[in-house]
């Protein structure tokens, strides 16, 4: 098996959202939405057949609009949400919603691989995530490890707070805050952080990071000029609580201590355009990956602010595929800080990363051109980390 | 005798060669030389022909003649031979003659001297008779005089001891009268001679009175004289005679040694208390009181040197004194005096206790190692005093100042040395100089250092106060088609100029400070021959911590003008940027070189330690410039960007009008980006930049001019599929290569500007995506674009990036839009040509 070698997925469209499927650790899973503003847009299921480096992919049509955002229930591996937009008497509204997919949609596709493109299945819509006052829905976040019941989604200059109800076929605002300010206020992106019971929310709008307590619904901390431009994304470190990742049109990519927010605790100028998207690696928070308009994805290593700062450390969990011998790890050298490598397969701008929920050492990343490209964390590092 | 002068005699009478011979052999035989000639003669003698031999045959040699030689032949050898006859008689005549005269002579003289033996033998005899006759008498005399001789000599014994014992008796008195007379080197002399005796029997009573009146008034003496010691009033001499005499009496010397030095101690810091006065009041003395100091310091001047140091203390601003004269005065009343004590020292206690017989005890090596930490305490003392006063000078005005107040008070020290040659005085005494010389260099260097952030402040002001008058001359020659709507700014046109001025100032800074740290090498300064001044300081001190040490600090300020406004959003204006960018390149092409050349020239470095080659001075400044570039290209471009940001995100492009115009925003980008044109033309050369093709503002593009886009959009519907990774990519890099955005830019116009619109329209073109446009969205999109494609061309290097990136403009927001339906191009150049 060739390791190292990009797995290339072309979409026909274009396309800027991607997730992985969050509930699904078994195989490895993507799923992409597709931009397209006169034809019905789709929600690519793309699986990786990690032994024979092969990609299976399966169409199912999203036809309520373009997609922006799209986010995988971290209970119910056949639940998702995107952010879409939809036009009507020419106008532009951006709308939320709960999709679950068809129940037979995998098997469908093994039995004619070659039709299911041309009879696509549709997405069975379950809730609409909509109110009324609030609309422009910029992204739609699950709670992460919960039980697949409470999402929030960021709309114009508000945070709302959604129980799903039923089997997620009612939706009801539990709990809203907004963001009071001069001037036209705007959420651009969030991340719900894992710590802390998953009591806490992340937020991005302009130039600023906020963070927010989802108990009381305000403000705990604000970065101001986190970036000297937007801030583009936002990701949590998973292991360490207080720690935090952003990324903006500034090209950098900053790592915060939320408890002293005056200066970022590290930044990075690899890129050399807007950056559009941070992801830490579930297990191994070193590994950070970004993704930039200048057409480039970016592998970090980031030892010295992750959990492992000393190399690795016992931790069972991801050691599933088998590798055992870690025992005598306690004489290496320590890691530094530095870029692991570039990705340079795209032509456009990528737009998303994401690591995959099943293999810790796989990740993908997605260009405006549709262009998907599946990538591996180098052998030499993974063995370095590991062993 | 006489029988042989006879036969000698009648033998000359007769002829021929018989009587010769035997002439000739009794003479031989005579005086014993027979032997010998034989010998040598053998050859010739053995031929009987020879005439001169012994075997000469009076016959053979005849008839060989008659038989070889003709008649006149013969006639001749008989004359000859007559003649030869002839002269040989006449020789022995005078010899025989001769030798009987001088025979009878000696007869003469030996005859008369046995007559005259006789007569002294006679003589000889009487006088042997009379010498015995004489040792009888005298025999006989000396029996006589014995006893009387005896006794004669036991009085006069009895007379000397009778005088010494006067001598004793007379002691006391005679010390009195010495110590009422002040004449202390008598009286010791005198107890001196008395000591040994009286100690040998002062078991008698009468002895011990003596001694004991003796050691009371040598006690009394020697309390006078320590008393005078101690006064130390006296003269040198009378001091070093108050010692010799202290010392005679067995005073121990190592007290007199402390009461010496310590009388000398209190001498020496009530100068150093003088001088430390002149430094105490120095940093409570408020700058206010500068006039009252130098009308009061002129009245202190006028007064007696003496009262120098109370007078100081009283007024205590006027120790604004500079440091010459502050050296000044520590050299000639602390150095000079210190000087003076440790010649007396020396003469007292080691000179003159070496040649006594003080030196057995071991005097001098203890007077000396005594001296030593004396001199030591006291120039320690003297040296943090001068220490403290160097850290004053913090100025650096004027170091030709310092450079000889440290000369002075190095070269004084050189007296030290040579008096004490072991001391490590003069060594402490460099390194202060040597102190003070490296700080000095660091105050040059942060004076170096401020002087270059002051002069970026006024060119900042500079630049934020453009003169109006030069903005004109340059919309003239840049923004001609704008009709001179271009804003003045940053005041392109004295840009250069500041360059200039700054650079030109900078240098002279640098050379003026170069030519005050020169003074320390200088040829007449004392310490500038130490090895220290000829090596580490002129390549660590001067080369390194100055002049290398103020370039990177130069480059190290220029990054921290990017790492700063990178942040907060371009707090340093950009002309600024573009300035200091060109300042380090020009650093890094000659000015580096040129100041480290002329370093190395004025100060002759010879490199022992390795040095900061120029090379990595020159890549450090080209990285400044680089950097500063990078970010001036960053802050404009973002600077445009941020406009056309916000005209894409503000507007409702889907229910747009039709467009009747190119919007203003485009007009301003323009207007803006020829500008920074201009500004960097001022600075930077053209550059190189590809071919234009014949009318390059005419091109028109498509709306669907990206040919990849158009081809996938076509075949719309075709189901996707895996495709192979290698031949993907390959048919991409066909049709398109990657642009680097913010990339970095090289020196020259053309670059700088290329990045800078590589920027702005890379922000125009993700702007675009993120929006959806209706019909007359697009078409508004498709003017702005063609109106920009327009202008922009001429300022990148190559066109084609401009083209590239307004298609995919036009592209991708004919993609976001829900009805493409695409402006005629021909309107698109009239309205275009209309604005």
């Amino acid at each position: 098996m060739e390791d190292d070698a990009p797995v290339i997925y072309g979409l026909e469209f274009q396309a800027r959202a991607l997730t992985a499927q969050t509930a699904e650790t078994d195989t490895i899973r993507f799923l992409v939405g597709t931009q397209s503003l006169k034809f019905d847009n789709q929600i690519h299921i793309i699986d990786f057949d990690d032994e024979n480096n092969i990609i299976n992919k399966n169409v199912l049509l999203h036809q309520a609009g373009e997609i922006w955002h799209i986010g995988a229930s971290p209970a119910d591996k056949a639940v998702l949400t995107t952010c879409y937009n939809k036009t009507s008497d020419s106008r532009v509204v951006s709308c939320a919603a709960v999709w679950r997919m068809p129940t037979d949609w995998e098997t469908g596709s093994h039995e004619s691989p070659d039709d299911s493109a041309h009879n696509p299945q549709a997405l069975e819509l379950l809730c609409q995530l909509e109110d009324s006052t609030h609309g422009n829905t910029a992204c739609v976040l699950w709670e992460p490890m919960g039980d697949g019941k409470r999402v929030i989604s960021l709309a114009d200059n508000h945070a709302l707070l959604w129980d799903l109800q039923e089997s997620s076929t009612q939706a009801k605002v539990s709990s809203t805050a907004s963001l009071e300010g001069k001037g036209q206020l705007k959420f651009t992106s969030g991340k719900w952080s894992p710590h802390h019971n998953c009591s806490q929310l992340a937020t991005a709008n302009d130039t600023a990071i906020r963070g927010w307590d989802l108990r009381t619904m305000s403000q705990i901390y604000c970065i101001e000029n986190a970036h000297g431009l937007l801030v583009r994304d936002l990701d949590f470190n998973p292991n360490r609580q207080y720690y935090l990742a952003s990324c903006g049109d500034d090209c950098k990519v900053k790592f915060w201590d939320i408890r002293s927010v005056q200066e970022p605790v590290k930044t990075l100028e690899e890129h050399s355009h807007w950056v559009w998207s941070v992801r830490y690696n579930h297990s191994h928070d070193q590994l950070v990956l970004t993704a930039s308009s200048d057409s480039r994805l970016i592998l970090s290593n980031m030892v010295s602010i992750s959990s492992e700062p000393f190399g690795h450390l016992m931790d069972d969990d991801e050691l599933s595929e088998g590798e055992e011998s870690h025992q005598d790890n306690k004489s290496k050298e320590p890691l530094k800080d530095s870029v692991v490598s570039t990705y340079e397969e795209h032509e456009d701008s990528v737009y998303a990363a994401e690591w995959s929920s099943a293999d810790p050492w796989l990740f993908a990343s997605l260009s405006y051109d549709g262009r998907l490209v599946i990538n591996r964390v180098p052998r030499v590092l993974k063995y370095r980390i590991l062993l | 005798m006489d029988g042989e002068t006879d036969g000698l005699v009648v033998g000359s009478e007769d002829s021929g060669p018989d009587r010769r011979r035997r002439v000739h052999g009794m003479l031989k035989l005579y005086y014993g030389l027979n032997e010998e000639g034989q010998v040598l003669d053998q050859q010739e003698s053995l031929d009987p022909c020879y005439i001169n031999g012994p075997h000469f045959d009076p016959e053979l040699y005849l008839n060989k003649l008659r038989r070889e030689c003709s008649l006149a032949e013969l006639m001749d050898q008989e004359t000859c031979m007559v003649k030869q006859i002839r002269s040989l008689d006449s020789d022995m005549q005078t010899l025989v003659y001769e030798n009987y005269n001088k025979f009878i002579s000696a007869t003469d003289t030996i005859r008369k001297m046995k007559n005259d033996f006789k007569k002294m033998e006679d003589e000889m005899d009487r006088l042997s008779a009379n010498m015995a006759t004489i040792t009888d008498f005298s025999a006989r005399i000396s029996g006589t005089l014995q006893d009387q001789h005896t006794q004669i000599t036991k009085l006069s014994g009895v007379h000397t001891l009778l005088r010494k014992l006067q001598f004793l008796f007379e002691l006391p008195a005679r010390l009195n009268k010495c110590l009422e007379l002040q004449a202390y080197a008598q009286a010791v002399n005198s107890h001196r001679r008395a000591r040994c005796v009286l100690q040998q029997y002062s078991h008698l009573p009468s002895f011990k009175g003596i001694q004991d009146d003796c050691h009371a008034i040598m006690d009394k003496l020697a309390q006078e004289l320590r008393q005078k010691f101690r006064d130390g009033g006296s003269s040198a001499k009378d001091l070093s005679e108050c010692v010799e005499l202290l010392l005679q009496l067995d005073e121990p010397a190592e007290e007199l040694c402390d009461k010496f030095l310590s009388h000398a101690r209190s001498r020496l810091e009530s100068d150093l208390q003088g001088l430390e006065a002149e430094i105490r009041p120095y940093p409570s003395a408020p700058m206010k009181d500068a006039s009252a100091t130098r009308s009061s310091s002129t009245a202190a001047a006028g007064s007696p040197t003496e009262n120098a140091p109370k007078m100081s203390t009283l007024l205590s601003p006027t120790s604004n004194t500079d440091i010459l004269e502050f050296i000044d005065r520590g050299c000639n009343e602390f150095v000079s005096s210190l000087c003076l004590v440790i010649t007396s020292y020396q003469e007292l206690f080691i000179t003159h206790a070496q040649t006594g017989e003080l030196a057995t005890k071991n005097i001098p090596q203890m007077a000396n190692g005594k001296l030593h930490a004396f001199v030591d305490d006291l120039a320690a003392r003297y040296f943090s005093l001068v220490d403290r006063r160097i850290q004053e000078e913090k100025g650096v005005s004027d170091n030709s100042l310092l450079v000889r107040a440290l000369d002075r008070f190095h070269r004084r020290l050189q007296a030290v040395a040579k008096l004490l040659p072991g001391s490590d005085v003069p060594n402490k005494g460099t390194e202060i100089v040597m102190r003070a010389a490296t700080e000095r260099v660091k105050q040059y260097l942060s004076a170096l250092q401020s002087f270059y952030m002051d002069s970026l402040t006024d060119v900042r002001q500079a630049l934020a106060t453009p003169r109006l008058s030069m903005t004109g001359v340059s919309v003239a020659g840049g923004g001609a088609l704008l009709g001179g709507a271009v804003c003045g700014r940053d005041a392109p046109n004295s840009l250069p100029e500041l360059l200039s001025s700054l650079s030109a100032s900078i240098l002279n800074q640098i050379k003026s400070v170069l030519a005050s740290v020169h003074l320390f090498t200088a040829k007449d300064i004392t310490f500038s021959n130490k090895p220290y001044f000829k090596g580490e300081f002129c390549s660590r001190g001067v080369r390194e911590s100055l002049v290398v040490s103020f370039i990177k600090f130069v480059c190290q300020s220029s990054r921290q003008f990017c790492e700063s406004a990178g942040d907060k959003g371009g707090s340093t204006p950009p002309a600024l940027l573009l300035l200091l960018s060109r300042l380090c390149l020009d650093y890094e092409t000659s000015t580096i070189s040129y100041i480290l050349t002329l370093t190395d020239e004025q100060f002759l470095v010879q490199h022992h330690s390795p040095v900061t080659p120029v090379t990595t001075l020159c890549a450090e400044a080209r990285e400044a410039a680089q950097k500063l570039l990078n970010h001036y290209v960053k802050v404009q471009g973002l600077i445009i960007s941020q406009m056309l940001r916000k005209s894409v995100e503000t507007r409702d492009w889907v229910n747009t009008i039709e467009p009747r115009n190119v919007r203003a925003v485009m007009k301003r980008v323009v207007e803006d980006t020829t500008s920074i044109d201009v500004q960097v033309g001022l600075l930077y050369e053209e550059g190189v930049r590809k071919a234009h093709s014949s009318d390059s503002s005419k091109r028109t593009f498509s709306v669907y001019s990206s040919s990849r886009q158009q081809a996938r959009y076509a075949a719309s519907y075709t189901p996707s599929a895996p495709m192979d990774t290698s031949l993907l990519s390959n048919i991409h890099k066909l049709f398109s290569e990657r642009i680097d955005i913010f990339s970095s830019v090289e020196f020259n116009k053309v670059s700088v500007m290329t990045g800078i619109i590589k920027i702005s329209l890379k922000t125009f073109l993700e702007c675009v995506r993120l929006r959806t446009f209706g019909r007359y969205g697009l078409q508004q999109i498709q003017v702005d674009c063609h109106y920009l494609q327009m202008y922009l061309w001429r300022f990148v290097s190559d066109e084609n990036l401009v083209h590239f990136l307004l298609d995919e403009i036009v592209g991708s927001s004919a993609h976001r839009c829900l009805d493409p339906a695409p402006m005629e191009q021909s309107v698109i150049e009239v309205i275009c040509e209309r604005g």
